[in-house]
């Protein structure tokens, strides 16, 4: 942690990241679900913000390591309903202020990923997807990795452009387990 | 401007690959440029811009948009800027929001009670600033960049478009920060690079196809922030007017050509 103070005591222009936060909470209005609380950067967006997504090697283990452990992964097979997790990877509900609290979530993922051929409306901001299981297989640890990936992306690459869909309460167990079916079930049409 | 709509959902679902779908939307926008209705709500601007209302009731003709009271021509194309009387940097609706409370005896509350409007009815911020936007046509973007609170501004923007936070971890930069990258079939622009964000400034305000709404800047900040999990902005806040400045800034340059017609 010491490190840590030393790195933040460097701001990266001559406006401090202690300005920014004052501006931020002043200027910004709780709405919806959209509550307060989202304005203030944890640990791991703050190294991000400060360090312009690259922390020093050393840091973004120890953050990893800690974003890893807020991963509580079930026990037995991790390949979930591809069906449904195709329209989990399909809608965009969830988390704004528009959203109603409460109501099942979605996963965005064609947002950024192209994932099912037959879907040629796809983002480019991930990588593409496409046979996904097809080229790794789909045994324990790939399945693990998925996963997990998906339930914190910030465990494997510190300031990684994902979000932790599972640990900001977007999407529950059974549908991530749906996503990983998805993208490892040999049946999957992302694996066609 | 609903067959509009279906037309654009026919193209998308019309198209096989996605190569198709980019010539084919491409030629959407050219087409839905010529036959922009942006002109009516210039037409409704200027009717509101000469109404009377308010407790004073006058109208907003004596307004100061930076080049005297009244004066249109060119104005917006030099916004954002430092206004002394007010000690602080303006956009356009923060602008004329100051007006309307200084000039029309408004109330603040009152005065942003539907700053953004609906495809039933635009709100008179976007009326106005369809109006005042056009009186800029050919006239090179160039907001102030002097003035020491005019360079806060910009620094301060520069700072809130990298800052990442709430539930997804998203900045201004997550969607608009590498070159060549899209949400779905939209192409996102690097908001921060001049070449990328010249275009942008010079259509903005805009009229969207795809909703037959007339759109804002302070809107498009506001939704942005929306579809980035965070709290609401404060429309006209220090805040929304530093990212502004960021934005027009680094994008200053070209010559007005809006209001714009969006997907």
């Amino acid at each position: 942690m010491k490190r840590l103070a030393f790195l933040l005591a460097v701001p990266l222009t001559s406006l401090a990241q202690g300005d920014v936060d004052k501006v931020l909470k002043r200027d910004f209005q709780p709405r919806g679900q959209a509550t307060m609380d989202r304005i203030v950067p944890d640990a791991v967006q703050r190294v991000c913000n400060e360090t312009s997504d690259k922390p020093p090697a050393e840091l973004a283990k120890t953050l990893e390591a800690d974003q890893l452990k807020t991963i509580a992964f079930p026990s037995g097979t991790l390949i979930g309903n591809w069906q449904r997790g195709e329209r989990i990877a399909q809608g965009g509900r969830g988390l704004t202020w528009s959203d109603k609290p409460g109501a099942p979530n979605d996963g965005s993922c064609y947002n950024c990923h192209q994932l099912s051929p037959r879907e040629s409306s796809f983002g480019t901001i991930g990588p593409s997807l496409y046979r996904f299981g097809a080229a790794r297989g789909n045994g324990p640890e790939i399945q693990k990795y998925v996963y997990g990936k998906i339930y914190n992306a910030k465990a494997y690459n510190l300031c990684s452009q994902m979000p932790r869909l599972g640990y900001s309460g977007t999407l529950t167990e059974e549908q991530i387990k749906d996503l990983v079916g998805l993208l490892l079930d040999p049946a999957s049409p992302v694996n066609q | 401007m609903r067959g509009l709509c279906f037309f654009i959902l026919a193209l998308f679902s019309l198209s096989s690959t996605g190569q198709d779908a980019k010539k084919e939307i491409q030629k959407y926008q050219q087409m839905i440029a010529e036959g922009s209705p942006v002109e009516l709500y210039e037409l409704e601007g200027e009717t509101l811009w000469k109404k009377p209302q308010g407790p004073n009731n006058v109208s907003l003709e004596k307004c100061d948009l930076g080049m005297g009271p009244g004066v249109l021509k060119g104005a917006y194309a030099r916004l954002p800027r430092y206004f002394k009387d007010a000690e602080r940097v303006m956009d356009l609706e923060t602008r004329l929001l100051y007006c309307m409370e200084t000039l029309q005896g408004r109330t603040h509350k009152e005065a942003t009670q539907r700053v953004f409007g609906n495809d039933d009815r635009a709100s008179e911020m976007e009326y106005l600033s369809a109006y005042i936007a056009a009186a800029s046509r050919g006239v090179k973007m160039a907001p102030g960049m002097s003035h020491p609170k005019e360079k806060e501004a910009f620094a301060l923007g520069q700072k809130l478009f990298f800052h990442r936070a709430g539930p997804w971890d998203f900045s201004c930069a997550s969607c608009h920060g590498e070159e060549g990258k899209r949400i779905r079939m939209q192409d996102l622009p690097v908001l921060f690079k001049p070449e990328a964000a010249r275009p942008v400034v010079a259509t903005w305000p805009a009229y969207r196809v795809s909703n037959s709404q007339f759109k804002t800047m302070q809107w498009r900040l506001n939704d942005c922030y929306r579809q980035m999990r965070m709290p609401e902005p404060v429309f006209a806040s220090e805040a929304t007017n530093a990212l502004n400045m960021f934005l027009t800034a680094t994008g200053k340059g070209e010559p007005y050509r809006g209001p714009g017609t969006k997907r």
